[in-house]
Order: C-alpha cells, then structure tokens, then sequence
C-alpha cells in the first residue's frame, strides 16, 4: 500500500513535530537547568545556557507553529477535537510559551538591575519546567485515545478527566527529562570550560537515567491506563524492533558521555529522542486519535492537501538552506 | 481572542516596521561611519528583539487560540485558508531566523551578510504581515468553495487567497505598520527633544522616523479611499454602519462624528455634508448608497461602535497625514525641524495616534463584520467553543497582557529610547569604536 497525500502531510507534521523537540526541547531543557543549576559555577552554567539558546531559540519556537498551522489545514477535525477536550492543558502551555520567551528575553535586554534580571530568569526556569510537563501531558493524553468529542456528561468528565490521568501525567513526566537529557548533552558541545563541560556532563548522565526510568514507569502505567498504547509498545509486531533501537541508541548516547565522546553523544541522543518520538507515531498509525479518528478521516480535501505540500516543498527551499546558515554561524565553533 | 489579538497586532506592527529603521539606520552608518547611526542601529535592533520575541509568543497563543475558542470555524475554514498561514509559518521562520544572525552576527559574519541579514528581517516580516492579513481579508469576503447545505464543498484555496479584499487590507495594514512605527517613534523623540533641543542623538532618531512613517502616513488616505469603496461593494453592511447610514438614499451625505442610535436610527451630534458619501464612494454626488435598512435587523453591526472607531480611525489618519506634509514642507524650505516647538509637539502627540487608529480600524473590520464570523456564511456564536467557563480564560490572558506590557514599555525606555548617558556618548564616539567593523 502506497501513501497517500494525507499519509505524507501526517508525516510532515512528524518531521516538524521531531525538529521541535530536538532543537525547541533542548532550549526548554536549557531552561529546566538554569533551575536546577547549582554549585559555586552555576551562573557560569547559566551563561553558557543563555548563550546557546540565545540565536536559535526563536527559529526554533516556529516548528510548532508549524505543526499547529499543518493540523488545522490538513486535519481540522483532529485539530477541532483536540482543542476543544485539551482545552486547560493548551490553555496552560500557552501561558507558559508566553512567560518563558518574555521573560528570556527581558533577562537578556533587561539591562543592569540584577534583582530584575534574577527574577526574570527564574520565570524563564520555571515556565520552561512546567511546559513541557503540560506539553507531554498532552501527547499521553492523544496517544491513550482520551481525546473525544464532549458527551455532555458535565464540565469535568469532558475537560478535565481526560489528561489528568497518570499515564498522562507520567508521559509528561518523560519529556520534561528527555529535554532535559538532550540540552545537557548538547551543552556539553557549547563550551570549551573543562569544568562546566564535567558539569553538564553529570547532569546529561543522571538525566538519562531518569529517562530510563520514567520510560519504564510509564511502560508500566500504560499497561493499565493506556492499553492502546500498551498493545502498540509490546504486543505489536513491531515493538521489538523499536525497544531495540531506543536501547542501542540511549547506550550509545549515555557510553558515548561515560567517554566524553561529545559529538557522538550529541548524535545518539538526538537518535534515541527520535526513534521515542517515531516509535509512538507509528504504534498508532494509522490512527490520529486513537480510537476514533483517523488520518483519511480527519483530512482536508485533496486540493488543500496537495496546495499544502506544494508549499511545503516550496518554503523547505528558503528553510533548510537559511536553518543551515544559522546553525553554521553560532553553532559550528569548536570549543576543544 | 479580541483581546490576544489586539495585544498582538501592536507587536506585529512594531515587528513590521522597526526593522526597516534599524535596517536604514545601519545602512547609513556603513555609508557614513558616523557611531551615532551605529547606536541607533544597535538599540532598534534591541527593540527588534524585544517586540519580534514578544509578538511571536503572542502570536503562537493565536494560533491555538483560533482553535481553543473557535473550534467550529477552524473546522471548516481550516482547509481554505490554512494556505496563507503556512506561508505566513514559512515567512515567520525566515524573520526568526535571520534577526537571530542579525542581533548575535555582528561580528561573526561580513558586513554586507550582516546588512543582508537585516533586509531580510524587514521583507519577511512584512510578508508574514501580508499572509495573516490575507486570511483576515477572507473572513471579510469569503470566496474559494461552494456551500452545500452548511458544509464547504469545491475547494479552492489559492481562490481564497485571492478574495476581493486581500489586496486592499494588505495595503492598507502595511501602510499602517510603516506609518504607525515611524510615527512613534518620530514623536517620542520628538518629545524629548522639546527639552533637549540639541541633543544629536534624538535628531538622528527623528529624521528616520520620519523618514519611514511620513510616506506612508500621506499614502494611507489614498489606500484608505480604495478600502472604503471596496467595502462599499462587497460588504454593504458594513460600510453602512461605518458611515451610520441608517436608510439607503441618492445623495447619501457623509456624517462627520456623531453618536448613531441603533433604536431610532438617527445620529446626534454629527455633521452632515451632504451628498458626501455618494461622491466618496461612487464619485457621482446623486448616487445611491445602500443603508442598514436593506438588512435585517439581526445582521447589523453594532452601529454606535463601528461609527465611532471608524471616525477615530479616519480622524487620527488624517491628523498624520498633515504632520507628515508640514514635515516634508519643512523639509523642502531647508528649516531644522528639531528647532520648532510647534513642529516638535504636534509629531509628539502623533507618537500614540498611528497605534489608536490601528486598533481603531481594526474594530472597525471585526466588529462591523458582526454577527458573522465569516461574512453571510457562519454566525459568530455558531463557531465558539463548547468550553464553558471562557471568560477565566480571557480575564487571566489580559491580566498577563497588561503586565507584558508595562514590562516591555519600561524596556523600551530604559534601552532604547533614553538618551545616551554621558558614559555611553563617550563610548559612543571614542576612537575605539570608529574601528569596529
């Protein structure tokens, strides 16, 4: 069975949905580790995290933008439902996107008032903390096929039990230390200080332990809460593969960091973040929302669809060449 | 949502049209070395930074806002023009992008590159400007489908992007933005220049605002005449509750402020030149202009406001258009326009005027399109959520507006619009700097 044009835009939508949380997710893990940052170095780690997100971070921020614009065009009555029953959640992510640019950037531009500025940057931890909790809540909610049209059975078994569940709760859990796992591992490329390296290096190991064991807790809280997904990881045909790939990835990345192998880490953890984040699209393809929706049925017409890739094709062009250029200009120094 | 987009489309307006100073002002100062210009280019650029991170996080609750409070309309009106706003997604990233190499490139790329950069920020901008406003201008004359018994059939995307009203409300938002920007920020400096008047640093700032803000300040009558005869055509309604025309008449006159009263249809207070309107919109003083009286009463607007915010919209333009002529008259008999007071006071108290009428005009477009969220096609109420309890929402979002605000006008004060401390003169023009690249 061939693709079809709405199967390619979901896929779009994945390939965009990837780019945010490699590169967006880094920055809000940036954020979770100025909270955390601790010790007599931790305002140098502060500066390191301002500085590599600083360029990147908004550029970075439209990846979503992107995915929400693709899911209304291509597949407004996903898109419908999912607003309509995440409607706290989204409200909540909103606020905290909101708080945690602003806040970046009144503590970049805030000028010499220090008590300003901390308190700026403590929004800008906090909120980037609490989002990508909100954020993932979000997508255990989708992935365990919660998300339904109201049935009128009242305010909160139509706007509130559906997310606040803890399978939910623990996938939320997951992505705050997977963007924490990433960031800490890409700041061990960002500076070329020995020690704040050692730094971000401890904090990139213990992060992906507590990858590890989020994911198994949240394995095991599927198992109960989330059976959809549960059929998908372990009983589907292709969930030895995908748990094999995660492992050697997440291996890689965390015996790559035991050696201080930056870049190789920085590759294998971005691999195994990906392979997670594809594992759980295709365990429930073909469905958009699990177990009522699917990706035929919630599509656009073919004319909006095929309009939609032909500017896809056509704005990849100027993207890709001017991502490369950014990247190349702050990211390419080498700090050894 | 209102009150989400009304706090964004001041920061999408700034965002439009403040990279165009920064951009002039580093232009200049490759040209002419002078660090003054430098300065300039350097502290817009800081605004650039503040205003594009704030319009963009405000721009991304717009989007999910669209869906969180209009689940219904983005259901159906998703796939027709979900087009421009992938563009506008396309056009955003770009902005993004190249103000990141701008603002931290300084001296890690060439100086052409680095101009270059800036261009690009300024283009982009106003093209994701274009795409938004295009959207906007469907939801004002809807075209591109056929409506079979409620539900959109024959799809035609790019025909929606080419409604009738796109073109004007792209020019005329545009226009705006430049207009709106410079004049702001003429006029604040305008202001401190009243009591400063030698200061070099807040003539430099005036000479460009101007520069940006009086052309499009005298195109915008023009792009305004062309939208009033648009909306004439295509949105009736609209127009009649722009003008308070209560009964469709020949020789329509055209009423000068007043206070409409939707009950008695009259309007008090205003004054009416007579047959006015008629030449305005069909230029032939005896032609019939259609009235609130050829729709039901249940498709109005409310009159009272849109009236109202369309004089203040039109009042305002008017205003800077004229400073705008005074300026370039000034301009043109070679007079300093720091030296008059006069001069001074009027382009200070136009600083605010271009960012009242937008918002003006801007409830004017919305508000006037009432009870439809998409003209003649979908009711308002039909689209909204079934989520109760909005108005917590609403009320914590323009809690947390209000306080951005006030946080960036402080910003915008402390770091940019201030004059240089003696310190930073000296920075300004020590020997050290004239060697930057």
């Amino acid at each position: 069975m061939s693709p079809t044009v709405a199967d390619l835009l979901a896929g779009a939508i994945l390939v965009a949905l990837t780019f945010y949380v490699l590169l967006a997710g880094a920055d809000f893990g940036g954020g979770v580790w100025d909270l955390f940052a601790r010790g007599p170095r931790r305002e140098r780690q502060r500066a390191v995290i301002a500085h590599a997100i600083g360029p990147v971070w908004e550029a970075n921020h439209v990846w979503l933008i992107l995915v929400v614009v693709l899911l209304f065009t291509c597949f407004p009555r996903a898109f419908s439902q999912i607003v309509i029953a995440l409607h706290i959640p989204l409200t909540l992510i909103l606020v905290g996107i909101v708080l945690r640019g602003s806040a970046f950037i009144f503590r970049s531009y805030g000028g010499e008032d220090s008590g300003g500025q901390r308190r700026w940057g403590r929004v800008f931890a906090i909120s980037s903390l609490v989002t990508p909790l909100l954020l993932g809540t979000a997508v255990g909610t989708i992935a365990a096929g919660r998300v339904q049209r109201p049935t009128g059975e009242g305010f909160m078994a139509d706007f509130v039990t559906p997310w606040l569940t803890p399978f939910a709760a623990s996938v939320g859990g997951l992505t705050v230390a997977l963007f924490a796992f990433l960031a800490a591992v890409y700041l061990t490329n960002e500076t070329g200080e020995p020690e704040l390296r050692e730094d971000f290096r401890r904090q990139a190991l213990a992060s992906g332990v507590l990858v590890f064991l989020l994911a198994m807790a949240t394995l095991v809280l599927a198992w109960q809460g989330a059976p959809l997904v549960w059929n998908g990881l372990v009983v589907a045909p292709g969930a030895l593969p995908l748990h094999l790939l995660v492992g050697a990835a997440a291996t890689l990345a965390l015996w790559a960091l035991w050696h201080r192998w930056w870049r190789l880490a920085r590759v294998a953890a971005a691999a195994q973040v990906t392979c997670i984040l594809w594992g759980w699209a295709l365990s429930q393809y073909p469905w958009i929302l699990p177990p009522s929706l699917t990706i035929a049925q919630s599509a656009a017409p073919l004319i909006t669809l095929k309009l939609t890739l032909g500017a896809l094709a056509l704005g990849s062009l100027v993207l890709f060449p001017s991502l490369f250029y950014l990247f190349r200009v702050f990211k390419s120094t080498e700090h050894s | 949502m209102a009150m989400s987009l009304g706090f964004h489309i001041l920061f999408a307006v700034v965002g439009i049209g403040m990279p165009l100073l920064m951009v002039i002002a580093e232009a200049r100062w490759r040209r002419s070395g002078d660090p003054l210009d430098l300065e300039l280019a350097k502290r817009w650029s800081r605004g650039t930074a503040i205003l594009f991170a704030v319009g963009a996080v405000s721009g991304t609750v717009l989007s999910f806002e669209l869906g969180l409070l209009w689940p219904g309309f983005m259901e159906a009106a998703g796939p027709i023009i979900g087009m421009p706003f992938s563009l506008e997604g396309f056009a955003f990233f770009t902005e993004a992008i190249f103000l990141g190499i701008y603002l931290y490139g300084w001296d890690r790329i060439s100086p052409r590159a680095h101009l270059l950069a800036g261009v690009i920020v300024a283009v982009s901008g106003a093209a994701s400007g274009v795409f938004v406003v295009i959207a906007n201008a469907w939801m004002n004359t809807p075209t591109g489908f056929t409506l079979v018994d409620g539900a959109f059939t024959s799809i035609d995307p790019l025909a929606a992007m080419a409604n009738s009203a796109a073109f004007q409300q792209v020019l005329h938002m545009t226009l705006a933005s430049y207009a709106a920007t410079g004049f702001a920020v003429a006029g604040i400096h305008a202001f401190l220049l009243r009591r400063d008047p030698l200061n070099a640093f807040h003539r430099r700032a005036l000479t460009i605002g101007l520069m940006v803000g009086a052309p499009a300040a005298l195109l915008q009558p023009l792009s305004g005449d062309i939208s009033a005869r648009n909306v004439a055509e295509h949105q009736p309604a609209k127009l009649a509750a722009m003008e308070a025309l209560f009964e469709t008449r020949a020789g329509a006159p055209l009423l000068i402020g007043g206070l409409p009263d939707m009950d008695t249809g009259e309007t008090r207070w205003g004054i009416a030149i007579p047959a006015g309107l008629s030449l305005l919109i069909r230029h032939d003083p005896n032609a019939v202009v259609t009235g609130l009286d050829s729709f039901p009463r249940a498709d109005w607007p409310h009159v009272p406001t849109v009236h109202v915010a369309f004089q203040i919209m039109v009042g305002l333009g008017s205003l800077m258009a004229l400073v705008a002529l005074w300026a370039l008259f000034k301009l043109f008999r070679g007079h300093d326009l720091a030296a008059d007071r006069r001069f001074l006071a009027l382009t200070a108290l136009s600083a605010p005027m271009g960012f009242i009428a937008i918002e003006a005009g801007w409830t004017v477009t919305e508000v006037g399109r009432q009870p439809w969220i998409i003209y003649n096609v979908m009711r308002t109420s039909d689209a909204v959520t079934p989520m109760p309890g909005l108005v917590y929402t609403l009320a914590g979002f323009t809690a947390l507006y209000c306080f951005l605000g006030v946080v960036v006008a402080w910003l915008l004060y402390s770091q940019i619009i201030r004059s240089p401390r003696e310190r930073e003169w000296h920075r300004i023009y020590s020997p050290q700097t004239a060697r930057l690249p």
